[in-house]
């Protein structure tokens, strides 16, 4: 309506203002959000049921893409480690490279995206759907909060099982780097086991375990996030999905970045 | 007989709700008795919907107040007293996909009132009795029944914790006319059996004759007619006439 009041030198001033203005409400409408649902992970009441369902749904169903995912790229890593490794003759650090790359940086982020895709959009899909056949209307009036029922338990079983899936795919991963040195590249089957045993510190381990908490924090919330606002009928549902792929893995990539930052400084 | 003296159990006073630019609501005032069945008829949009959402706390009215049992809803608290003292059934069922038919039924036993299973599983078996439905319906899950069975399982949700009011929202929309009249037949019995007052909404007018005390229509976000359903054919005026006999000419401008 304003808008052809605005001279057309100042359009553009006006377009990054209102992108700035809607940016800054969504960032408003995530914090609150989130706040009241993480709120509702730790007060009762919790539904102990629903969490079971969650964590089997959200962390055993995604075993299998999760540990092809780190079998592949362990297998990668190790072959790009010992090319690069050759030029200065380092190959022997193989082992090394690659679990301390799979345990600290490629398990949670990959394990994560793969789970932003798999989890997060399935989560948008279904509470975008109860959204719009009035399902959680239906919660309402039966006296149930949607927070509680819905989004806690899909929450804190997206904390619960990101860690131990990473913890799988750590295992998986150097796995994968161990077949393709010693079927590809003659290193030593034992050896190979022994050094990076011997490389890898409880820090190395527990920084990608944490970082893996929060992306399952991260997946979850923006899963029920934008299943809850959709609406339109099932291209609502779609977009819903579709923003909450995207706005995942954003925010895994952007998180990964500070939590590094954070352990770097602290020595983790 | 229904005393309509008595002091409503719902009561929306100057209700206005808007989306956008867009007014939906334009002031509705709306009483119901206890034990009365209220049916709001108007065309497609006109707000029919809105008026229940806003009356069971779904949607916040931006102006007039709403009374439940005298008391005005102006908190949290009243509202979860409306809930826990209602039902609702809404117009696609909106049973819960990843639960059991039982487990839909008794879920504000097992959920909200915290009712142990096992309990909870035979109180859903009797209420799907009460509707018609086998014991044997009790496990299958929401989508392996016909429209008219996710109806009748979401009627019995909505009596199954006794409520004082019950809304039904287009509770026989696409269904065949047989089992709309074995829908309309169970929404009776139960509601008198219960007592309980109802606000049916519906376009359907053999719906109307059946189900209601008293109807009331809604045009324009404003309720412009209200009065017994033996008054429904000899209302004198145009837009409910137009309306009760479905003509394309008249006061209403059909929404296409």
């Amino acid at each position: 309506m304003t808008s052809q009041f605005v001279p057309l030198a100042l359009r553009p001033f006006q377009l990054i203002g209102r992108t700035v203005l809607g940016g800054l409400r969504e960032i408003g409408r995530i914090a609150t959000f989130s706040g009241r649902v993480l709120a509702a992970c730790v007060t009762p009441v919790i539904y102990p049921r629903e969490v079971l369902r969650q964590c089997i749904k959200i962390g055993y169903y995604s075993l299998p893409v999760v540990g092809l995912t780190a079998v592949f790229i362990g297998a990668a890593l190790a072959l790009n480690i010992y090319t690069g490794g050759s030029r200065f003759n380092a190959e022997q650090f193989v082992p090394n490279i690659v679990v301390l790359g799979i345990t600290r940086e490629l398990g949670p982020v990959l394990a994560g995206l793969m789970l932003a895709g798999r989890v997060s959009a399935g989560i948008a899909a279904e509470i975008g759907a109860m959204r719009v056949t009035e399902q959680i209307d239906a919660l309402l009036t039966l006296s149930t909060k949607p927070e509680r029922y819905l989004y806690a338990p899909r929450v804190i079983a997206g904390i619960a099982t990101l860690p131990l899936l990473v913890l799988v795919a750590d295992i998986i991963g150097v796995l994968g780097g161990w077949l393709v040195a010693v079927g590809a590249l003659d290193f030593n089957g034992s050896l190979y086991l022994r050094n990076s045993w011997s490389f890898v510190t409880g820090n190395d381990i527990w920084s990608g375990l944490i970082k893996a908490a929060f992306f399952g924090g991260i997946i979850s919330l923006m899963g029920c996030y934008h299943g809850d606002r959709s609406q339109g009928g099932a291209g609502g549902v779609g977009r819903a999905a579709t923003l909450a792929v995207v706005g995942a893995a954003v925010l895994i990539l952007a998180g990964n970045y500070i939590l590094t930052s954070i352990f770097v400084r602290i020595g983790l | 007989m229904i005393d309509v003296s008595a002091k409503p159990i719902l009561e929306l006073r100057n209700v206005h709700k808007s989306f956008g630019d867009k007014r939906v609501l334009r002031g509705v005032d709306l009483a119901v008795a206890p034990g009365q069945s209220l049916v709001i008829i108007g065309g497609s949009g006109t707000g029919k919907s809105v008026t229940v959402k806003c009356a069971l706390g779904l949607m916040t009215p931006e102006q007039g107040d709403i009374h439940f049992d005298g008391e005005p809803v102006s908190n949290r608290n009243m509202l979860d007293t409306i809930r826990r003292r209602t039902g609702m059934l809404f117009q696609g069922g909106a049973l819960f996909d990843s639960l059991t038919v039982w487990e839909n039924v008794s879920f504000a036993l097992i959920y909200r009132d915290r009712v142990s299973r096992g309990e909870a599983k035979k109180r859903a078996i009797e209420n799907l009795a009460k509707v018609r439905l086998p014991a044997s319906a009790a496990d299958l899950s929401p989508g392996e029944l016909s429209g008219g069975m996710q109806k009748r399982v979401a009627l019995a949700r909505a009596i199954i914790a006794a409520p004082n009011l019950i809304f039904f929202d287009e509770p026989t929309t696409g269904l065949d006319p047989i089992t709309v009249d074995a829908v309309n037949n169970l929404i009776v019995e139960q509601v008198k059996a219960l007592g309980a007052a109802a606000v049916t909404i519906t376009h359907d007018m053999a719906s109307v004759r059946k189900i209601a005390d008293e109807v009331a229509m809604l045009h324009e976000g404003r309720i412009i007619w209200r009065g017994p359903v033996t008054a429904l054919d000899n209302s004198g005026n145009a837009h409910v006439d137009q309306f009760v006999n479905g003509r394309a000419e008249g006061p209403i401008q059909p929404a296409i």
